[in-house]
């Protein structure tokens, strides 16, 4: 099976997951975005023209202003033009359907699409549909996938750790509902971390997850033994609700990442959120803010990342 | 007319006939097979050399969406499809718009289908009113109406106890109960198997506990209520097991399986095909092993083409969101024969269960070549390859997930109570 996202010579097409990327694209990513790191730290004018001329879409049909935003930044410190339109569910409640509203925006001749959608596959279906000198990426469809997320994820990984092949990262919470979760198990695999361990109780974890390439543990204590990282995912109040869970207490009673649950891991540990967190729900506040944490800097390299991955679709030589 | 089809490879599951032999048609009926009846002349001669004549095929599962449904397909349509795929009998389930829970549907169903005389038209009623699970139907009035049997097609039945009266009730007449066993709870939001592959793509799931909870609610109801129980469309190995249990501990019940399960398999999927969107999911490769094994040894009674067409529009959408259901009548004898060559069943045995088999499950007296019987019959080439394009296929839902697949064996000719009505 073709794999949607390279094009014929191997190149990024579009980026929809970080399953079966090339190892090589994964590294040239994270290259790129150190290079984009200094744009932002180094100087005093923060743009470069690599997009100039581009348009950018951000096509958001789910709620979001984090992934927004940094996209957005990113689009802009690339010099391309940017358009944000918040479909939400009010186009479809107008009867518009999907594809419609896509060839809409492809009338408008935009060069790349960022597209967050409630619904798994819908950055897939996208792409498929899009004029071929048209990029996706994907900035969160349901379940399925968030690749820049976890692309930072590497990147904030690397920066700290310098190397993967000797790592132990936990994964930590809700792995069932987190596009997140599955794309950094992807990214983590592909990197060739020998190690990749996730911790929840099986409510939250979907069936043969240990498939993906993971240790199963659920219990805190074993699963942070040790670890080099440790991935916390957000917890969704929703979830509350379906029998999933009976109460956030008592999940943070077991699941919730403490100091002194942190102190299992090793000394040297870092703790990333892909936020926004739930402090007191699935991660306490001290841990938030403490010296392991690296949640702040993530959000920072996020931009670097989205602008890496930005400059690569179209083609620029950074 | 009479008709001589000549020099043909004559397969009558039913008869246990697989042998180069001529059939000659008159009035509408078979009036021999090898020799001509004395004085027999015939107005038309169909030369089947290298050709397979077999009995027209019966399909226990083809939506003809309607009435209600005729932006996605329309009687025309799917009658013109049936024919071109040799189906000459086939069961439309009764979850159109409205539902076939009254008689005067019902009539009209079925002479609109005859007026057309193309396929014969099985209309199965709803169980419950507006098969919302909670009233039963005037099961008397729908049979004399027509209906074959009574079913919730994908509906919910939640309320046991509903479904204990319902199956009570049939049970008094002798009727016959077909449901799809799918525990709804278990089911809910789920668009596919709970396995490997929508872990990948995090697609919400249908447990295959789904499947065998449900089937055990309805084996015991059987049991305890004598109802005539006919399983739509099991997809599990769990789910074939249980039914081979049931039969062996002697419960008079059948079973019948969609030609995708037969075929497919969540790896299918791919990238979010939402041609492979079906109901139920399709499931693992074991499940299918299992599938085809229950096929083999007599578990699984039939197999259908579970002809659910879709129009664009409620397909072209990411996979959750887009309708279940793919077109099916066209493909479900060269998928068969597909069956047969891959897993070495000789063509006698595979073809009972698109002929006989499920003319029994409905309980008419097709299926078959004997003299004396309509003739419905099917000449195709079985050495015809061919490639699946949506766009050459005559029902109106040109979605199926076979797309692009090589098939071997296409029909040339489908006879009608002895009259040709579709010629490839």
């Amino acid at each position: 099976m073709k794999n949607p996202q390279l094009n014929k010579n191997g190149e990024l097409q579009h980026l929809l997951t970080t399953e079966g990327l090339p190892v090589a694209i994964v590294r040239d990513i994270l290259d790129k975005t150190a290079t984009f790191l200094d744009v932002a730290e180094g100087r005093e004018i923060k743009k470069v023209p690599l997009l100039h001329g581009k348009s950018v879409f951000n096509v958001f049909f789910e709620n979001s202003t984090r992934t927004r935003t940094t996209f957005e930044i990113a689009a802009k410190r690339l010099s391309a033009d940017v358009v944000n339109l918040n479909i939400g569910s009010s186009s479809t409640s107008k009867g518009e359907t999907l594809l419609d509203t896509v060839d809409n925006l492809c009338a408008m001749h935009a060069d790349m699409f960022v597209v967050r959608h409630a619904q798994s596959g819908a950055a897939h279906f996208i792409a498929r549909h899009v004029a071929p000198d048209v990029h996706v990426i994907n900035a969160g469809d349901g379940r399925h996938a968030h690749p820049t997320q976890a692309l930072l994820d590497m990147f904030t990984i690397r920066h700290y750790k310098k190397e993967f092949h000797n790592l132990r990262v936990a994964i930590v919470g809700d792995v069932l509902h987190s596009r997140v979760a599955r794309s950094q198990i992807h990214a983590l695999t592909t990197l060739g971390v020998p190690e990749v361990r996730v911790i929840a109780p099986k409510t939250l974890l979907p069936t043969m997850v240990e498939n993906l390439g993971v240790q199963v543990y659920h219990d805190m204590t074993q699963g942070l033994k040790d670890v080099d990282v440790v991935m916390m995912l957000r917890l969704q109040n929703e979830r509350m609700q379906g029998a999933l869970l009976p109460s956030a207490q008592e999940y943070f009673k077991h699941y919730g990442l403490t100091q002194e649950r942190l102190a299992l891991a090793r000394q040297d540990a870092i703790v990333m959120h892909p936020g926004p967190m739930n402090r007191g729900v699935e991660i306490d506040s001290s841990v938030a803010d403490g010296a392991h944490s690296v949640i702040l800097p993530q959000v920072t390299f996020g931009i670097a990342v989205r602008m890496a991955v930005m400059s690569m679709l179209a083609g620029a030589k950074v | 007319m009479n008709i001589h089809i000549k020099n043909g490879r004559l397969i009558d599951p039913k008869n246990r006939i697989d042998a180069q032999q001529d059939v000659f048609i008159a009035e509408r009926r078979i009036v021999a097979i090898g020799k001509a009846p004395q004085g027999f002349v015939a107005e038309q001669v169909i030369d089947a050399s290298g050709l397979v004549v077999m009995p027209g095929l019966v399909d226990v599962a083809a939506r003809l969406r309607e009435p209600g449904y005729e932006y996605k397909a329309t009687l025309e349509s799917e009658m013109t499809a049936a024919v071109a795929g040799g189906v000459t009998s086939l069961s439309c389930l009764p979850d159109t718009d409205p539902p076939l829970d009254e008689p005067g549907l019902v009539e009209m169903l079925k002479h609109r289908a005859r007026s057309l005389n193309q396929a014969r038209v099985f209309p199965i009623g709803a169980l419950t009113y507006g098969l919302k699970g909670a009233e039963l139907t005037e099961m008397i009035e729908l049979t004399e109406a027509g209906c074959k049997a009574f079913s919730q097609a994908d509906a919910p039945l939640t309320d046991t106890r509903v479904l204990m009266r319902a199956m009570q009730y049939a049970a008094t007449f002798g009727y016959r109960v077909w449901l799809r066993p799918q525990d709804s709870f278990l089911a809910k939001d789920g668009v596919a198997h709970d396995g490997e592959v929508a872990t990948r793509l995090g697609l919400p799931t249908i447990p295959v506990v789904a499947e065998t909870i449900a089937l055990a609610t309805m084996l015991q109801l059987a049991r305890a209520t004598g109802a005539i129980l006919h399983i739509c469309r099991v997809s599990s190995a769990a789910g074939v097991e249980m039914v081979r249990a049931a039969k062996r501990d002697g419960l008079a019940v059948t079973c019948d399986v969609s030609m995708n399960h037969v075929h497919l398999t969540e790896m299918d999927i791919g990238f979010f095909d939402a041609n492979c969107h079906l109901i139920p999911p399709l499931r693992g490769l074991r499940d299918r092993e299992a599938l085809r094994a229950g096929l083999l040894d007599g578990t699984i009674d039939a197999v259908c083409s579970d002809h659910s067409p879709v129009d664009d529009d409620a397909k072209q959408l990411p996979f959750a969101e887009a309708e279940a259901g793919a077109t099916g009548l066209e493909l479900l004898l060269p998928l068969v024969l597909k069956w047969a060559e891959q897993d070495k069943v000789p063509l006698l045995e595979a073809l009972s269960r698109v002929t006989i088999n499920p003319a029994q499950l409905l309980g008419q007296k097709m299926g078959h070549l004997s003299v004396g019987a309509h003739a419905d019959i099917c000449v195709f080439d079985p050495k015809t390859a061919w490639k699946v394009e949506p766009s050459a296929l005559k029902s109106q839902g040109k979605n199926t997930p076979f797309n692009g697949y090589e098939m071997q064996g296409r029909v040339c000719y489908t006879l009608l109570d002895g009259q040709v009505v579709y010629q490839g």
